[in-house]
């Protein structure tokens, strides 16, 4: 790099985006990702420091030095070569990974000013590369010779697809048992379209099918077919990325009125069955006044969808602070932005109804913030007496999700956490020889970059496994 | 794609269709009392609809649809050696039937089909089924043979008298049980009714006297059916279930009837609307 000067601005080149109050109409994608010319004067702020600290916060190791170097020199096609030599689905990270919590965070640039755009130049490259493809009649893709040792795998969200990605890279041969008719799990039925279009993950997907990655719909595994019976079927090691699916309740009364939606119900609703379209067959409700429970990025995309599908009024009831909002602070600011109104320290009470069952208002109890909990985070606490009814016709739960049990009430050997999480090592190593797991089955909910990396990790240790049966 | 292997329709009325689908991952699981999900097109819901058959060797699964709404009207058009896009399962649980000595069985309209697979199943262990079918009218009674061959006792009854005995299957099964004990017989250790939400409610205010345990199927609207949506959440003795991995199954004498009809009609006026928005050139085909 020493023939290229660093590019000193403290900020960020802004990403084009759509007006707030025309995307909180339509569907389409919010932010519009950089031309070739910012994406070079953007990697040119890049210091390449010595010890590479922003490689330390990714998940799955992005060389992000490497590929800004070649961003700045304008070979975008190396740098998608070595984005995607560790990652294999860049155009999903670069748009939903919590980079000002990863990479970015450790970013030298970031001391004195912001840190270097790495998020928004994965994106860039990933999408160039995609926009390059799509030009060439014959795309070129390599496809790893078979060694022969099939791997089973349990889920086509984040963890399953790279942990499916880096086998087939090692030559492995994978199948992905998938229990939706859709594959690419929470990138198809939980993100929405306008934050990560469903066609940037279907090419995704589309890639690793064309490096020979196999994949299975409508098989649920602990339904149609049991982890006995892949083994049986002469599968050698199975991967469970199933995802923590269950959607969790408040446990207050009123939650089963008509008019309550988990936030799982509404995103598979609009986001997997298309809902918010005319020419599909999906009904949802037009509500016109929404309270969204919770404040987590699920939550901001219920309430940004909701807001779509043409709502007077959302609100997003959350029983902490504004410092204490869990979501990534990007999508934050596109909330507001697009008019969701915030009711912060305010916690939900019980949910209320007309005599014909539908939602007709939710009480919120104020909330003072107290002592620090064991994880930093300033606690709620309740002001007694404090309640008032929010006037609303729908309630969507946005709380978190608990790991789907089909998989621990019908597969033997495996351990389990206090929550239902498989227990699993940081190589997602289980209990039972030959099952491995990672993502959300293990941690419940986190994010995808994280189920990236646990995906990642299955497969070093499937890897290590199979040679080590072959040694013996 | 999953392609139809024979359909059928299963009254005089038209009003129910079975369709045998070839889907070996199905096929291979499937119990009495399961599940299954189909999509019609890309453009589909996700319907769920019970099992009503397998042949393993095969690798087919049989379910009997009624044209309610937009979809199983759309359904009820597709051809033998047509595919439909999606048929997933089994999903939920199966009847539990283990140490039962004798069960009555009851079917309302298609609830029927449902029920069939139970009886048959359970004649086939050894237990002593009295089924109870019950229609609104007879052009649009269904399995009339195979119920016979799947119990020991059937009785039939419509609304207006046109087919078997006259009255509602409440009325009936009431009589059965109080000829059990009259006669001194061993009384029902279950009772499984299956059919619309209110005939259920009805069943389980007959039973309850009795103490008979009753076993209602219940198919709320749902997604994804693998527990994830949470749509098909019913209240179960107090508590929030699942109908989708915690049942459908379910105790009659603890469902909360009130909040499940309410449940039920949640969408009725999109599903009227969307139901009227067939297409009368096609008769409902898309792409036709």
């Amino acid at each position: 790099m020493a023939n290229l000067k660093v590019n000193m601005s403290p900020t960020k080149n802004e990403m084009p985006e759509q007006d707030p109050m025309v995307r909180a109409g339509n569907f389409d994608e919010v932010a519009l990702g950089y031309d070739a010319e910012t994406a070079k004067k953007e990697a040119a702020r890049c210091l390449d420091c010595k010890n590479s600290p922003c490689r330390e916060g990714c998940p799955v190791a992005v060389k992000i030095p490497r590929f800004l170097e070649k961003v700045r020199e304008g070979d975008f096609e190396a740098a998608y070569q070595i984005v995607t030599s560790t990652n294999s689905l860049p155009a999903v990270c670069g748009r939903v990974c919590p980079q000002e919590k990863q990479c970015e965070s450790k970013c030298v640039r970031g001391i004195k000013g912001e840190s270097v755009g790495i998020g928004r130049l994965e994106r860039f490259v990933a999408d160039w590369h995609m926009a390059e493809q799509a030009k060439l009649k014959d795309p070129k893709v390599e496809v790893p010779a078979s060694n022969g040792h099939r791997i089973a795998i349990v889920g086509s969200g984040p963890a399953g697809l790279t942990c499916a990605g880096d086998l087939r890279k090692l030559g492995y041969d994978v199948t992905i048992f998938e229990a939706l008719h859709k594959s690419g799990g929470v990138l198809v039925y939980g993100i929405p379209q306008f934050r990560l279009p469903k066609e940037i993950v279907a090419k995704e997907i589309d890639n690793l099918k064309a490096m020979g990655v196999k994949i299975v719909n409508n098989a649920i595994i602990g339904k149609s077919e049991t982890v006995d019976e892949l083994f049986a079927d002469g599968f050698e090691a199975v991967f469970i990325g199933s995802g923590a699916g269950l959607p969790q309740f408040l446990h207050i009364p009123g939650e089963n009125l008509l008019g309550v939606y988990t936030a799982n119900e509404l995103l598979t609703r609009v986001n997997l069955m298309k809902a918010y379209r005319d020419d599909y067959d999906t009904p949802i409700k037009h509500f016109h006044r929404v309270a969204v429970v919770g404040a987590g990025n699920v939550a901001m995309d219920a309430a940004r969808v909701a807001k779509r599908l043409g709502a007077e009024h959302v609100y997003i009831c959350y029983r902490r602070g504004r410092d204490e909002l869990p979501a990534r602070k990007e999508e934050v600011e596109h909330a507001e932005a697009e008019g969701i109104e915030f009711h912060l320290l305010n916690n939900p009470t019980r949910i209320l109804a007309g005599d014909d069952g539908f939602v007709t208002g939710i009480e919120l109890q104020r909330q003072e913030l107290g002592e620090p909990d064991a994880r930093g985070r300033r606690s709620p606490v309740p002001v007694q007496g404090s309640e008032w009814v929010l006037d609303v016709d729908t309630v969507i739960i946005a709380i978190g999700t608990s790991p789907n049990p089909l998989i621990r009430n019908t597969t033997g050997g495996l351990t389990f956490t206090r929550k239902g999480g498989i227990e699993a090592d940081e190589g997602g190593v289980t209990a039972r020889e030959g099952v491995f797991a990672g993502g959300d089955a293990v941690t419940g909910a986190a994010t995808v970059i994280l189920a990236m990396g646990a995906g990642k990790a299955g497969a070093v240790s499937i890897d290590k496994y199979i040679k080590s049966k072959a040694a013996e | 794609m999953y392609k139809v292997v024979t359909k059928r329709f299963l009254n005089d009325a038209k009003t129910i269709c079975l369709f045998e689908i070839e889907a070996p991952l199905v096929a291979r699981h499937a119990q009495a009392g399961q599940f299954v999900i189909f999509r019609l097109d890309e453009q589909g819901e996700r319907v769920p609809v019970s099992v009503a058959g397998w042949d393993r060797e095969k690798g087919t699964v049989s379910v009997m649809v009624q044209a309610a709404g937009r979809t199983t009207k759309m359904l009820h058009t597709v051809e033998q050696g047509d595919y439909i896009s999606d048929f997933v399962g089994p999903l939920g649980k199966a009847t539990e039937m283990d140490g039962l000595k004798k069960v009555c069985v009851v079917g309302g309209g298609v609830g029927c089909a449902i029920a069939y697979p139970i009886a048959k199943e359970m004649h086939k262990k050894g237990i002593d089924v009295t089924f109870i079918g019950g229609f609104r009218s007879a052009d649009i009674v269904i399995l009339k043979d195979e119920l016979k061959e799947a119990s020991d006792k059937l009785i039939m009854c419509t609304d207006d008298g046109s087919y078997g005995e006259k009255g509602f299957t409440t009325v009936f099964l009431k009589q059965e049980i109080e000829a059990n004990i009259a006669e001194g017989k061993p009384q029902f250790d279950r009772v499984i009714a299956i059919g619309p939400d209110i005939m259920m409610k009805f069943l389980a205010d007959v039973t309850r006297p009795y103490g008979i345990k009753t076993i209602i199927s219940l198919d709320p609207i749902m997604v994804d059916g693998t527990g994830m949506c949470g749509g098909c959440r019913v209240i179960v003795g107090g508590q929030t279930r699942f109908a989708c991995v915690d049942g459908p199954d379910f105790d009659a004498h603890e469902v909360d009837f009130d909040s499940l009809l309410k449940r039920a009609a949640f969408y009725k006026d999109e599903q009227d609307a969307a139901a009227q928005h067939i297409c009368k050139m096609t008769g409902g085909k898309r792409n036709g």
